[in-house]
């Protein structure tokens, strides 16, 4: 080939397509009367504007299927704009319900079976979805300070030495163990496992969440502060107690 | 083989071309031959900092570009013979430079000098990331203030995973901390963050504390770094900042105010 290495570097900085995790909350609904939804989609934002303010969200329709509870997603994603949320995606919809989203430009989620290739666990996939996590025992350990800006994913469990800084995402499908200060946003459990803990010596987070619930800094003010703690679920609560 | 050190911080204005070129000095003086390259394309500040503005003929860019040759773009200090400026261009835009120009400068510099000290542009983008992306040391300039510290863990942060060192996973770059601009009375009077408040956030190797100084501005004015004004407290703190870099061992200055000495003297808390 004859191109010469300078045209080759014009043409890697024009694009570049790069596999990413993120993190991304999901809206999980138990009724179809949108009515309903909207008071208590309003009433949740309300308590953390500023974590929700333009947040993207995926709306998980598993639950009122299950149900065979029809819900209209035109006006399902109408109601969720209308209520300062960005819905990228829908997850757990029946064929219908997809065809009605790509209608409106809003992608079908399958991150089961994305997540299952991820985790390279070859997990025996039958056709009833089973709700138990398989825990990968794998540790991560992190020396360094996880700064600004910076975001760590691991399948397993992770262990920080260092600080994690304002701004800064860290995120486990297992447990998360911080021997340092916590500023940034930590969630531990992401695929689900609701046993997953969070573990640190000094909570300052700005967010932190265990299989999808969470509190935002302003639910931790005043909690605790310079003690390590521990963070795990009882009831869809995060329970956040002093260790020792 | 050269030393790259890149002094870098993320927010604008915060003192990074006046410590670049106050170290290039301290270490040029100190009897070892440094560069000085100004990576801040389309603004060109470096060389009015070390007054050689009118005797810039060819530039980094022109370099890169194959039109001009390293040895006919280097300008050498008129007040130490090892001491050399790379100057940056001023009608380029941002997007001149380019990382196998910036390596190939940077590689035949090495030969030839022992240090190489970028001067790196303000934010996040292009040139700062090309300044740092070859460096072995960085100093993060930071002032005493919330953004600027935000701004300088970002930086760090990115130093820690887009840098050479950290796409090869080789030993990371050696992060020390510059804290510039400081004035002990505003920090006692609450309008400032503390050295402990700032290294609360950022934890980082303290290499020195640049006070507030009038003789910065002296010194630019005048086209000569402020680490030759040896009387001055930020010419003093500069050089603090060289000889701990070189290994020394010094106490820090500059952080108390000499009003709270006094109030400590008269047994005040
Ligand atoms: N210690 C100090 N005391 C007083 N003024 C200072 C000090 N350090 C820097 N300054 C002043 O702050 C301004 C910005 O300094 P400088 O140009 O070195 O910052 P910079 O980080 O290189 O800026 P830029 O991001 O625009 O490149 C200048 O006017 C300089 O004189
Ligand atoms: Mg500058």
């Amino acid at each position: 080939m004859s191109i010469d290495t300078k045209k080759m570097y014009e043409i890697q900085s024009v694009l570049e397509i790069k596999s990413s995790t993120f993190f991304v909350p999901v809206l999980v609904l138990y009724t179809n009367d949108l009515v309903v939804i909207e008071q208590r989609l309003l009433q949740k934002i309300s308590q953390a504007p500023d974590f929700f303010r333009n947040s993207p969200i995926v709306f998980d329709l598993h639950e009122l299927n299950h149900h065979n509870d029809e819900i209209d997603v035109v006006k399902l994603v109408e109601l969720i704009r209308k209520s300062g949320l960005f819905p990228i995606g829908i997850r757990g919809g029946n064929e219908f319900q997809n065809a009605q989203a790509n209608s409106i430009f809003i992608p079908v989620d399958n991150t089961q079976s994305i997540a299952a290739e991820i985790s390279k666990t070859s997990v025996p996939t039958s056709q009833t979805v089973v709700k138990e996590v398989v825990v990968n025992n794998a540790a991560t350990l992190i020396t360094q300070p996880v700064r600004s800006g910076q975001r760590i994913y691991v399948s397993g469990d992770l262990i920080i030495l260092a600080q994690v800084s304002a701004g800064a995402e860290i995120m486990a499908e297992g447990n998360i163990h911080v021997y340092n200060t916590l500023r940034g946003r930590a969630l531990a459990g992401v695929q689900g496992d609701t046993n997953a803990r969070i573990f640190c010596f000094d909570l300052q987070a700005e967010l932190i969440s265990i299989a999808g619930d969470y509190k935002t800094s302003e639910d931790l003010k005043g909690t605790v502060e310079k003690k390590p703690v521990q963070i795990y679920l009882q009831n869809h609560a995060l329970i956040i107690k002093e260790l020792g | 083989m050269a030393r790259i050190i890149v002094v870098t911080s993320g927010k604008g204005g915060v003192g990074k071309t006046t410590t670049s070129a106050a170290i290039a000095m301290g270490l040029a003086k100190r009897g070892h031959k440094t560069v000085v390259i100004d990576f801040d394309v389309g603004l060109r500040n470096l060389d009015l900092i070390m007054g050689c503005e009118r005797r810039v003929v060819y530039d980094f860019v022109n370099v890169i570009n194959g039109e001009a040759n390293l040895n006919q773009a280097l300008i050498r200090d008129k007040n130490c013979n090892l001491l050399y400026i790379l100057p940056a261009s001023q009608t380029r835009d941002k997007d001149a430079l380019t990382l196998e120009g910036v390596e190939k400068v940077l590689e035949e510099l090495s030969k030839d000098f022992k240090y190489i000290v970028c001067d790196s542009p303000a934010g996040i983008e292009k040139g700062a990331h090309l300044a740092m992306y070859f460096a072995d040391d960085a100093f993060v300039v930071t002032n005493p203030e919330v953004s600027s510290v935000r701004d300088s863990d970002r930086m760090l942060g990115i130093m820690a995973s887009k840098s050479r060192r950290a796409e090869l996973a080789m030993e990371p770059i050696k992060e020390y901390l510059l804290l510039t601009r400081y004035d002990p009375d505003r920090v006692e009077a609450g309008e400032m963050l503390s050295l402990e408040d700032v290294q609360e956030i950022l934890s980082l190797h303290l290499l020195g504390i640049i006070p507030e100084s009038k003789a910065v501005l002296n010194a630019s004015n005048s086209g000569t770094p402020v680490i030759l004004d040896e009387k001055s407290d930020a010419g003093q703190a500069y050089a603090d900042v060289v000889a701990r870099y070189l290994g020394e061992k010094r106490p820090h200055r500059f952080i108390d105010s000499k009003k709270g000495f006094l109030r400590k003297l008269f047994g005040g808390k």
